[in-house]
């Protein structure tokens, strides 16, 4: 199955994740929302609409989000803590690795607006580095939802699991690319495009990229498969070695850091079970440019293009 | 994880039951003696760890033991129970004093105290609540147990419960930016079932908090953010006692308990150096004879 998703409809997961919240809200008087005067830019006016109660916005105070989110969790409450990716990554690190991760606090935390979805905004609303932030964190699953339905369906997981999480929540519109019906499971992968020349592990925004590039290249006699890996933490290994060994290498696309996100976290995998070439995508060791969302993925090299020329290198290049 | 000490937790138990029929001075006689005991118990762990904050552990034992002794709305023999009480140790870093009154309480058997920061111990300088039952929150770094704690709080009010919530503080952690958030959050909630004790030993690590970063006007500080003040003798139990009864104005309270870093041994006493000092072999057998004079 392998299709061109350039042309299809795309979606703002913001909605997504607002409408399970509430579906959740309704079935489950402990599902409360904890948010750092981010309503409007979480998409949260609905759920306040309905449950005065249990939208819990502290203020522009991301510390004490976190924390709260944690005694509610602790008082018995279903937190769902929501705010700026960068700043709720970056602000309130330490509250996320003590409070949270190392309590093993039942917390669902949701970084929104991830990657460069804030572009013109700069650098300090970027949020690049959550995923090697997090990464680094024990205990704690690093989900990259790759559309709509792939949001609801690792809310639902994320809820129903008995300890923390984090959830990327993106803004940037994305085709569909999952099933309505997707059940999301922790530590495996989908493959969306089947190919035995090279492969590319994408996330997020990169997912349906890689598609096009699939699509792209099959024109060209290059058959690429095409891997959503959205449970970054715990990683689909056996997925991954299995590429690496049917498959001439492996691309990695991200709309983060290369220091330490999914490309980090195959790279680590493959060097030390089963060395194969690679190509990371994402954004290098740089603060980004004045552009939107699209020129800086385009700058980046995160586009069908991008991570066609880096199938085509590794299917040149690399040793079977 | 450690478990229950039946045996323990019952003689606790029948504790707290007697104490709740006596009068003022037999529960202010029995929470010294029990504040006694912590503090030779902590002297001999930390003696026997080579680590630990002997300084701090002895500024806020008197207030752990009157609120294990006679506040907390606990039973150690079911200690994740829904709607008991809460009790949040922000000031992480005395969790000597916290494990030795958890285990006077029956939490887990008082054997364990000897692992102390021992390898693959579960009780290491800072509480972790998956391996100690009682703690409710990691703690360790400053400025983490309030805004938990103004969570828990915010759950009993949301789902209706009576519960109470404590959370201690030490004084020189209100330099860290975070409680002044929480201390916001739960001043606009009016959360008045929230209790924070401020441990105002005038110390931090390093030297006095007012030549640090000044902290005065303490009381004006946390009137301002919407709390109700209660000041006291923090190693008075009965005033302990009378300061944490619950709120009558709707906002939650907060408790500045006046002590002295190092209490009940001279040399210790108001002493920046014994904040995470080891006493030596001849100081722990003067400090143990000062303790049981």
């Amino acid at each position: 199955m392998t299709g061109t998703v350039a042309a299809a409809p795309l979606f703002d997961c913001r909605k997504a994740f607002a409408d399970e919240l509430i579906a959740m809200a309704r079935a489950d008087e402990r599902v409360v929302v904890v948010c750092n005067d981010s309503v409007g830019s979480s998409n949260l006016v609905r759920f306040r609409e309905e449950f005065p109660d249990r939208l819990i916005n502290v203020g522009i105070a991301e510390q004490d989000l976190v924390g709260v989110g944690a005694g509610l969790a602790n008082g018995g409450m279903l937190p769902f803590v929501s705010a700026a990716a960068p700043f709720l990554t970056g602000r309130a690190l330490e509250q996320i690795k003590a409070d949270v991760a190392y309590s093993h606090a039942h917390v669902v935390l949701c970084g929104q607006s991830p990657g460069m979805a804030y572009g013109e905004l700069g650098p300090t609303h970027h949020s690049i580095e959550d995923l090697s932030w997090i990464r680094a964190v024990a205990d704690l699953p690093v989900i990259v939802p790759a559309d709509p339905a792939e949001t609801r369906a690792a809310l639902r997981w994320a809820a129903a699991h008995d300890g923390p999480s984090y959830l990327r929540i993106g803004r940037f519109a994305v085709p569909s690319v999952n099933p309505d019906d997707l059940v999301f499971e922790p530590g495996r992968s989908r493959q969306l495009a089947d190919g035995d020349d090279v492969t590319v592990i994408a996330v997020g925004a990169t997912v349906s990229r890689a598609l096009d590039a699939a699509a792209r290249l099959r024109e060209e006699g290059i058959r690429l498969r095409v891997i959503n890996m959205a449970s970054i933490e715990p990683l689909d290994e056996e997925a991954v070695l299995r590429a690496a060994g049917e498959t001439r290498g492996i691309v990695t696309a991200e709309e983060a850091t290369v220091t330490g996100g999914l490309g980090a976290a195959v790279a680590s995998l493959l060097a030390q079970r089963r060395p194969t070439p690679m190509r990371i995508l994402g954004v290098p060791r740089t603060f980004a440019p004045t552009g939107s969302t699209e020129f800086l993925l385009g700058h980046f090299g995160l586009t069908a293009d991008g991570i066609a020329a880096a199938a085509r290198h590794l299917a040149g290049d690399g040793p079977r | 994880m450690l478990t229950t000490d039946g045996a323990q937790a019952e003689r606790y138990l029948r504790l707290r039951r007697r104490l709740a029929g006596s009068d003022a001075d037999d529960v202010a006689a029995t929470l010294a003696d029990l504040a006694r005991k912590v503090r030779e118990t902590d002297l001999a762990m930390i003696r026997r760890a080579g680590l630990g904050h002997i300084g701090s552990d002895f500024s806020v034992t008197d207030i752990l033991v009157t609120l294990y002794g006679a506040v907390l709305s606990i039973d150690p023999r079911d200690p994740m129970a829904a709607d008991r009480d809460r009790f949040i140790l922000s000031k992480g870093h005395t969790a000597g004093a916290l494990y030795v009154v958890l285990a006077q309480c029956g939490f887990f058997p008082e054997s364990a105290l000897e692992t102390f920061a021992g390898p693959l111990s579960p009780l290491n300088g800072h509480p972790n609540r998956t391996k100690v039952p009682g703690v409710e929150t990691n703690t360790g770094p400053l400025g983490h147990g309030f805004p938990v704690a103004v969570g828990t709080a915010l759950a009993a009010k949301l789902s209706g419960s009576a519960r109470r919530t404590f959370v201690v503080l030490g004084d020189g952690e209100l330099q860290e930016g975070s409680n002044w958030e929480a201390a916001m959050t739960a001043g606009h909630h009016g959360l008045s079932a929230l209790t924070a004790v401020v441990d105002r030993n005038m110390l931090q690590q390093g030297a006095r908090t007012e030549e640090t970063k000044r902290l005065e006007p303490l009381a004006d500080k946390w009137v301002s953010f919407g709390w109700e003040v209660r000041e006291c003798d923090g190693h008075d139990h009965r005033r302990l006692l009378a300061a944490f009864a619950p709120a009558t104005g709707g906002r939650p309270v907060c408790v500045i308990a006046h002590t002295t870093k190092g209490k009940g041994v001279s040399f210790m006493e108001d002493r920046v150096e014994w904040h995470h000092k080891v006493p030596s072999a001849e100081q722990a057998t003067a400090a143990f004879e000062e303790l049981t004079r």
